[in-house]
């Protein structure tokens, strides 16, 4: 038996043995583990699946055991990856700090930072929000005011952030912030973290289309930042902000893959709520060559990632290719949420919680919740942009 | 099942580009067409695919072939896409040499893979009956009487039919009112009496043929696969026949989107290149997206036929994958160029022309979306 073949069977078994019945379920999304010293466990086995994966090491699978991971290879988190896929098992922890701010921390962090930071995410201790957008500075980050004055062993910032998803609810923030006026605009930049609670921060949440208000208008106030809390070099934030953007736009491009899968596949939804002739073909002919054409495609971008991967592997890759993925998956996946609720008519309209079911509300939810995938992160539009100069070699505007 | 090429495929791929970039430009097409060559091919060209072993290239080994697999045979076809070469190479290969693969007897494969190998057989597929493709609802009829079958009707729009030295034909040898059962496939050499060959021109200028059968009778020698049984196998060497397509066309595709793109560096109006136009830019960006994902979807449907998967569902999303991209493609390349575009004097209109005869060959995405569906019960 090779070590893979006994990693999986003691993998599966572990899984089996321990993962308990209700974490196999569909999840909603406030049902999610976020994390953090505000966050309460939905259910007592939310907590118990979450404890025991902890102490796995398994929230962070790829993380050295020192940074609160398991140290796993690539292989061996795919194999955890897939059985968890197999058998429903929910993920024991999601959110920013996992998925964003862990990786740029192992590639940009201090030893320090890292060794006081990971663990802490691994664990579910601290929850991390992102400051990165203001009010005059959304896709042209880099134009981003908020300024940092420095004052010896730290920085005094004074400024506004918004769009800060669960700034409400996080600990601790990573933050873009201003540290020199002059030269071009990506320079000058500096990349922060501080803790939520230190003094003249106030945090303003907005409410959104969806009825949640889990983004924030953050207001900085003569927060001091000790100078310890830089990531990277100063005045040289924006590599680790561009490092950040990249995984959060692998995370974004493939959102199925890193939330909970869902009960019902696309196609469900079409027996589920549409009329169909005695042979199982949907009366509605628009609808079935939607539903197939959405089908055909969203294969084809799941292989498209896989074939980048293995075209690198084999040391064929076109790298050009990486720059369509967020792009074309967070588009696919906004079509997708379209024709599912339209496939679902009024009951992809629904409010209440007495008259739709829970998942028919997760689904309405998501189709206005998931408007953001090509917004946030680099909008449709700009990875275009992106698209059109790296890969095509198109002149400047 | 691997979507990237390995070294040996890379290998033949790279022959493949500079071998037909330097000996079969669209210049070779061109001149083929103001020559009304009948053919629709060069014979010096064939030769030297003929001598670099390409119809060998999916032949098993033990019948003179190369063993090479059909992700190989994609990798050829996606080259020649690219300058627009036609040969008889797709249909000999991808559809013939296919049929022959999996469904001739011990005595046909033996007699007929060898030659298709060494480029001594050129084959066709004469199937189509109408305007629109369709697999199963065929009325060109036969009649096996003990060792003997007899055919009457018509097929159209064979491709390379004109110049094939034997047909596999499509027949419905049971009149019955389920389309599914009562198909038989044959071997037919075009010499046979009885038979008519109407030439048809055709806006790529390939060689096209109705074929007209009037009580042509053969051996039964010569059924392909078992009679009145014949679906199953027409179906395999049609999916075979869709994703070699697919990969010709994706070569087009990714020809006119460089051509496109490289024109959008040159133009200049406004005073400035026109490629600094974001209203063109997002297009040539999507455009090279949905490149990218067509070629993920056919490179997965080539690898199937390779390892022995059922081709239904992955031939029929590479097949509708590389249509629109590829219309959306050449649509987009005429008008990004303007009005030259509309010139024979620029290649563009050739690759428009080829791209709508290969959308409507072997399904268009309407088809496949509808076989798709219905395959998976919606
Ligand atoms: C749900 C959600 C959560 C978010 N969470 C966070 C968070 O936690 N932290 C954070 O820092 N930010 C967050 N954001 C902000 C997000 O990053 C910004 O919304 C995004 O960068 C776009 O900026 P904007 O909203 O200011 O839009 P704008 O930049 O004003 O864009 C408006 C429109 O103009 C288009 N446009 C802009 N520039 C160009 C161009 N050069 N070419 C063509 N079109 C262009 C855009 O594509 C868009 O269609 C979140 C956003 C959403 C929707």
């Amino acid at each position: 038996m090779t070590d893979l073949t006994e990693f999986k069977q003691q993998t599966t078994e572990w899984l089996e043995a321990n993962c308990p019945a209700s974490m196999r379920k569909i999840q909603i999304r406030s049902e999610g583990v976020f994390g953090g010293k505000q966050f309460t466990f939905p259910s007592d086995d939310a907590k118990l699946w979450f404890d025991l994966m902890v102490d796995k090491g398994w929230t962070a699978p790829q993380w050295a055991k020192e940074y609160g991971g398991a140290g796993l290879s690539n292989d061996e988190a795919k194999i955890l990856n897939k059985e968890m896929d197999r058998l429903g098992c929910r993920k024991p922890l999601i959110g920013h700090g996992l998925w964003m701010l862990g990786p740029a921390l192992l590639e940009y962090g201090t030893e320090a930072q890292k060794l006081e930071h990971l663990p802490k995410i691994a664990r579910g201790e601290i929850r991390w929000c992102q400051g990165y957008s203001e009010p005059g500075s959304g896709s042209d980050l880099a134009s981003l005011r908020c300024k940092a004055e420095d004052l010896g062993d730290h920085y005094l910032l004074n400024g506004q952030k918004s769009w800060t998803s669960d700034g409400d609810k996080a600990d601790w923030i990573f933050c873009l912030v201003r540290t020199n006026d002059e030269g071009i605009k990506q320079e000058g930049i500096t990349f922060v973290l501080f803790d939520m609670d230190t003094p003249g921060i106030t945090v303003r949440p907005v409410p959104l289309i969806t009825g949640e208000s889990h983004f924030c208008d953050t207001f900085l106030d003569n927060v001091k930042v000790p100078k310890d809390q830089v990531v990277g070099e100063i005045g040289k934030g924006w590599s680790v902000a561009k490092a950040l953007l990249v995984h959060e736009r692998t995370m974004m491009a493939d959102i199925e893959k890193n939330m909970p899968k869902p009960k019902y596949s696309v196609d469900d939804y079409a027996k589920n709520y549409l009329a169909s002739d005695d042979n199982g073909r949907l009366d509605d002919g628009l609808i079935r060559d939607r539903l197939a054409e959405h089908m055909m495609r969203d294969s084809a971008i799941k292989l498209t990632q896989k074939r980048a991967f293995e075209e690198g592997m084999a040391g064929d890759f076109d790298m050009r290719v990486a720059t369509i993925f967020k792009y074309i998956g967070t588009e696919e996946k906004t079509q997708k949420d379209t024709l599912i609720t339209d496939m679902m008519g009024m009951a992809g309209a629904g409010w209440d919680n007495e008259n739709f079911s829970v998942d028919e509300q997760t689904k309405t939810h998501e189709w206005m919740s998931n408007k953001a995938l090509t917004i946030a992160g680099g909008s449709s539009e700009v990875q275009l942009n992106v698209i059109s100069k790296r890969a095509l070699g198109l002149p400047e505007i | 099942m691997p979507l990237a090429l390995n070294e040996e495929q890379r290998m033949l791929r790279d022959t493949a580009r500079d071998f037909l970039q330097d000996n079969a430009p669209v210049g070779l097409m061109r001149q083929l067409r103001d020559d009304d060559n009948v053919k629709g091919y060069s014979e010096d060209l064939w030769q030297q695919m003929i001598d670099m072993g390409w119809p060998a290239v999916a032949i098993p080994e033990q019948y003179g072939g190369l063993g090479f697999g059909f992700v190989g045979v994609g990798a050829i076809l996606q080259e020649a896409g690219k300058t627009l070469a036609n040969s008889p190479f797709f249909n000999t290969v991808a559809l013939g040499a296919a049929a022959i693969i999996h469904g001739g007897n011990e005595q046909q494969q033996a007699d007929l893979l060898p030659k298709i190998a060494h480029g001594e057989m050129r084959l066709a597929l004469a199937h189509e009956e109408s305007n629109h493709h369709k697999s199963s609802r065929i009325e060109c009829q036969c009649i096996i009487n003990e060792n003997q079958l007899t055919i009457n009707g018509c097929k159209q729009f064979v491709a390379e039919g004109g110049n094939a030295d034997l047909l596999i034909v499509s027949l419905r040898s049971q009149p019955t009112s389920k389309s599914a059962a009562g198909i038989t496939l044959a071997l037919v050499d075009p010499k046979t009496p009885g038979i008519t060959v109407k030439k048809i021109t055709m806006i790529d200028s390939r060689n096209y043929v109705h074929i007209d059968f009037s009580n042509v009778t053969i051996s039964t020698d010569n059924i392909l696969g078992k009679a009145h049984h014949g679906l199953a196998l027409l179906d395999k060497t049609l999916d075979h026949g869709r994703i070699c397509l697919a990969a010709e066309m994706l070569g087009g595709a990714q020809a006119m989107l460089d051509k496109t793109v490289e024109y959008l560096k040159d133009r200049e109006q406004f005073g400035r290149k026109i490629g600094a136009f974001q209203a063109l830019q997002h297009r040539a960006a999507k455009m090279f997206a949905e490149l990218e994902i067509a070629k993920s979807a056919v490179i997965h449907a080539l690898s199937a036929i390779d390892h022995d998967e059922d081709l239904a569902m992955v031939a029929s999303t590479a097949k509708t994958l590389a249509n629109d991209t590829y219309r959306l493609i050449t649509d987009e390349a005429v008008q990004m160029h303007g009005g030259i575009g509309l010139t024979d004097e620029m290649d563009v209109g050739f690759y428009l022309k080829r791209c709508r005869v290969s959308i409507q060959s072997l399904g268009d995405s309407g088809f496949h979306k509808n076989r798709f569906a219905t395959i998976q019960h919606f």
